[in-house]
C-alpha cells in the first residue's frame, strides 16, 4: 500500500526549477510506492510555507535551522547524481 | 509528444560566439533581444541581474563549459520565451546550489517565465538538452541560427 507524504519544492522564483524538480520527484516516488502532495514556493518563503510538510527539496540555499528535513540538489537539472538523491529522498520520506 | 525546445526560442534572440566581459553583459544583451521582440517589460533586465546576484542560476555540469538559466519573477514578463547565447570565452556565474562557488558558463538560456503550468514543458526541454553532451557540444559549435535549429529540433 502506498504511503502519502507532503513535500515542499523551493527555488529562487518558485515557478521555474522547482517545477522541474517537483515533476521528477513526484513521478519517481510514485514508482517507489510513495504518493506525494507537492507544493512549490520561493526559497525565501520556505519558513512560512513549510507547515505540515514532511520534506523540503530545493535547488537553492535554504536557511540553516529549519525544523523540517531538507535536501538541496541540482541533480534533477543537471542529471548528475540523480539516483543517489532519489534514494535520499525516499529514505527521508520513509523515516 | 513533447514540443521541441527550438519552438520556445526566439530566432531573433539567439547570439552565438558572444564576447562578453561578465555575466551581467550577456544577461543584458539577451534581455534586450527579448524586450525588443515583446516578451518582457523594460524592467526585466534589471530584475534578472538583481536576482542573479542574490539567487544565482549557474548549473555545474562538471565540464569546461557549464550552463546558466537566468530568469526572474513573472511580473516582469509579457509572454513566455527563451533567449540563447553561446560565449567565445566562459564567464563566471555563481552556482545555484552554493552562491559562494563560481561556475564557468559558456551556454546561457535566459528564460522569460510567467505561467507555471505552461512552462513545464519548456523547462523540461532545457534540462533534457543540458543533460546531453552531444547537444551542448552541438550548440557550442553552432555558427548560425540554422545550426542551433538542427541541434534542438
Amino acid at each position: 500500500m502506498s504511503i502519502k507524504k507532503r513535500v515542499l519544492f523551493a527555488c529562487g522564483t518558485g515557478i521555474a526549477t522547482s517545477t522541474v524538480v517537483s515533476n521528477a520527484v513526484v513521478e519517481a516516488m510514485k514508482e517507489r510506492g510513495i504518493s506525494i502532495d507537492a507544493r512549490q514556493c520561493k526559497a525565501t518563503e520556505v519558513r512560512s510555507e513549510m507547515g505540515g510538510m514532511d520534506l523540503i527539496v530545493s535547488t537553492t540555499q535554504l536557511p540553516s535551522d529549519l525544523p523540517v528535513p531538507s535536501i538541496v540538489t541540482l541533480a534533477f537539472l543537471t542529471g548528475m547524481g540523480k539516483a543517489d538523491v532519489l534514494d535520499k529522498i525516499e529514505a527521508a520520506l520513509r523515516a | 509528444m513533447a514540443e521541441a525546445l527550438i519552438n520556445h526560442i526566439d530566432p531573433g534572440a539567439i547570439a552565438l560566439g558572444v564576447e562578453a566581459s561578465d555575466r551581467e553583459a550577456v544577461i543584458r544583451l539577451l534581455a534586450e533581444k527579448l524586450r525588443r521582440d515583446g516578451y518582457v517589460k523594460d524592467s526585466f533586465a534589471d530584475a534578472v541581474v538583481a536576482r542573479e546576484a542574490s539567487m544565482p542560476t549557474g548549473l555545474p555540469l562538471g565540464r569546461a563549459v557549464n550552463v546558466a538559466v537566468p530568469h526572474t519573477d513573472p511580473e516582469h514578463v509579457l509572454k513566455p520565451g527563451i533567449a540563447l547565447a553561446t560565449l567565445a570565452r566562459p564567464v563566471a556565474f555563481a552556482n545555484m546550489e552554493d552562491p559562494d562557488e563560481a561556475v564557468d558558463v559558456g551556454l546561457i538560456f535566459l528564460m522569460a517565465l510567467n505561467d507555471k503550468d505552461r512552462q513545464i514543458e519548456m523547462l523540461q526541454q532545457i534540462m533534457e538538452t543540458i543533460q546531453s553532451e552531444a547537444a551542448i557540444d552541438g550548440l557550442m559549435r553552432a555558427e548560425t541560427v540554422e545550426d542551433v535549429v538542427s541541434v534542438l529540433r
